[in-house]
């Protein structure tokens, strides 16, 4: 008897969870069936970083002014997710999708999937390989590289010892930056880079590692770190030394990083403009439902933020 | 931590073989620090060994909430996603709700303390594999963290922060990480709660025949580990100067690491906090070395892979000595 009531319990919740999942399906396709808004996919590779919070917050704002239904969706960093995300945006009625992939090989069978469909992707900050794309909104990480070798070298008069603190290995944002910047450095031959060492993107492990390297390499007078968080915690690592005897130069232009620059311990970042970024992408997504023409790469400048010109970009 | 002598003077007679199987990791961190003290100058110095004991105070406290849920034969995967929503509601409580620093400070310990409990009685109660039940909480907990930040690191108040500086030269992270662990090993060697939990992982039909209310002890053994979780994120915070929503990711591996390469048995009833804080101090002390010696980043999750190996192979050895 009581496994029996077990089983009906079972059947009971399964049967609710089949309907409630169908029933959420619904609701927006119903929506645009008579006129609704234009509805555009945005899958972000992660929530979990407040730079793709701000490419969220800038395809929000820009979506609300043209008027277009933008579903959201988070990937949470795994691209099987991502996969089941793209699946999904080709069933619901969207008009366009704004990938941004988790991992660009990954995401191509998504892709090419929609392709099929003739569903418009737009790739904003990491590009999709073996996939059509309509078009891709990215910074030049590259160039931007350059530009923090460039920003670091002046800071410390253009000779002596630096670190640098990498992204998660074998990522491409941690790649083009820290190619840009090796090839930044070639200008300058007076300055040494004495230790390279990831710190993952990640604030406290690059606490620990920062204070580990400033051990072996007391007298080092520069950091380059590949994105604010990482040059966050080489400031907070150096203590009092920050913006004195060490100059830190990072990437990215988060809030923490501009108002770090504010104070002075950080000597400069480059912004990307995370925001344009999701801005540009719901206008080419757009652009591109309607038929105009959207060309194929978007390049968002990227910005050297020193404390010069720091007041334009904090809000 | 380490006072441990061989008892070659007792009557038993000396086993080289059961003092490396008992003191393992000790012999390693030992033997660890020797290399790397030949390797680099910068090794031994005051300030780099106060450098590993801060890097230690997180994972370490992590570890000994960890030691409490392996000792009772159960895991505990969301000490990282607790740790994180700990610090999380702390500082949201100071910042967005207003309440002064020390109440957020408390909300942050108690919102740990529940969590930990929630884990606890879906495994005592549900029925539900502490595994699952702690996977589970791993998700919900890292959600709620992103919700109440909504993905934006938040300013810790001053009192959080203030865990995270110095008191005169000593560091407060490493004054923590002391009374924890006088706490943590209080607490599994001298309370009745304590000795109960090795009875529950050794056997706990036996345990539970012998008047141990087992549930109860497995709703405190989670409900310890998430407000381990909950003082270790808090540290982090404080050394940050703010609640990370993406702190502590996958440092529950590391915990169970460190608890493991100190010597617990994953089969329950058996481990030791001094054992946990050693644990935790080789894997610090191996990635503090590495960098110390510019040890590209591939080689360094090979390395840590095979500490980890290494550590539970004496572990197997350790339980055949014992046994024979």
């Amino acid at each position: 008897m009581k496994s029996m009531l077990k089983v009906t319990l079972a059947t009971a919740s399964a049967a609710l969870l089949v309907i409630g999942l169908v029933g959420c399906n619904r609701t927006p396709a119903a929506d645009n069936g008579a006129a609704a808004p234009m509805k555009v996919t945005l899958s972000l590779s992660t929530l979990n970083n407040p730079f793709f919070v701000e490419v969220r917050d800038g395809a929000k704002a820009e979506a609300k002014k043209l008027g277009v239904q933008l579903d959201i969706l988070d990937a949470q960093n795994d691209s099987a997710t991502q996969a089941n995300q793209l699946a999904t945006a080709a069933s619901n009625g969207s008009k366009a999708v704004i990938v941004n992939a988790v991992d660009s090989d990954a995401a191509g069978p998504g892709v090419t999937a929609l392709n099929k469909d003739n569903i418009p992707v737009i790739a904003v900050d990491r590009t999709v390989n073996n996939a059509k794309l309509a078009s891709f909104v990215a910074s030049d990480n590259v160039a931007g590289g350059m530009q923090a070798a460039e920003l670091l070298a002046q800071s410390i008069g253009e000779k002596g010892s630096i670190l640098v603190l990498q992204g998660v290995a074998g990522t491409s944002a941690s790649r083009d930056r820290g190619q840009g910047f090796a090839e930044g450095l070639k200008k300058f031959p007076g300055i040494t880079v004495v230790a390279k060492q990831t710190a993952n993107f990640d604030r406290a492990t690059a606490l620990n590692v920062a204070t580990n390297l400033l051990q072996a390499h007391p007298d080092v007078v520069g950091i380059f770190a590949e994105n604010d968080e990482m040059g966050l915690g080489a400031i907070q690592a150096l203590g009092n030394r920050a913006g004195s005897d060490v100059k830190v130069v990072a990437f990215d232009g988060t809030d923490d990083g501009l108002k770090a620059i504010k104070a002075g311990t950080l000597v400069g970042t480059i912004a990307q403009q995370p925001g344009n970024l999701g801005k540009l992408a719901v206008q080419q997504a757009v652009k591109a439902i309607k038929g105009e023409p959207v060309d194929a790469t978007i390049p968002v400048p990227v910005v050297s933020v020193t404390s010069k010109n720091v007041d334009e970009f904090l809000k | 931590m380490t006072t441990t002598t061989p008892t070659s003077h007792n009557t038993h007679r000396f086993s080289t073989k059961r003092f490396l199987a008992d003191n393992g990791a000790l012999v390693g961190l030992v033997v660890l620090s020797l290399l790397l003290f030949i390797a680099t100058p910068a090794f031994l110095t005051g300030q780099n060994i106060l450098n590993i004991g801060i890097q230690a105070s997180t994972i370490a406290i992590l570890a000994f909430g960890s030691t409490f849920a392996i000792v009772a034969a159960g895991i505990d995967l969301s000490v990282g996603s607790v740790a994180a929503l700990g610090a999380m509601a702390s500082a949201w409580m100071f910042t967005d709700a207003n309440l002064p620093g020390w109440l957020a400070l408390l909300a942050g310990l108690l919102t740990g303390l529940v969590v930990g409990a929630v884990n606890g009685a879906a495994n005592a109660y549900g029925k539900l594999p502490s595994f699952i039940a702690t996977l589970a909480m791993l998700s919900v907990a890292r959600g709620l963290t992103l919700v109440l930040s909504d993905g934006t690191p938040i300013k810790t108040p001053p009192i959080v922060s203030f865990l995270g500086s110095n008191i005169g030269p000593i560091p407060v992270p490493i004054i923590v990480l002391v009374l924890a662990a006088l706490v943590a090993s209080f607490i599994l060697n001298r309370t009745v709660i304590g000795r109960s939990m090795y009875a529950v992982g050794g056997n706990a039909e036996a345990a539970e025949l012998s008047g141990i209310n087992v549930r109860r002890i497995r709703v405190i053994v989670f409900a310890l580990s998430g407000l381990f979780a909950a003082v270790a994120g808090l540290l982090l915070a404080g050394r940050l100067d703010s609640a990370q929503p993406q702190a502590a990711v996958g440092y529950e591996l590391d915990a169970i690491a460190a608890v493991v390469i100190g010597g617990a048995s994953l089969m329950g009833g058996y481990g030791k906090i001094s054992g946990t804080l050693i644990g935790a101090l080789v894997l610090v002390v191996i990635r503090n070395g590495l960098n110390l010696l510019n040890v590209s980043s591939f080689w360094q999750q090979v390395v840590i892979g095979l500490v980890i190996a290494l550590a539970v192979g004496f572990d197997v050895i350790r339980r055949k000595t014992r046994s024979s």
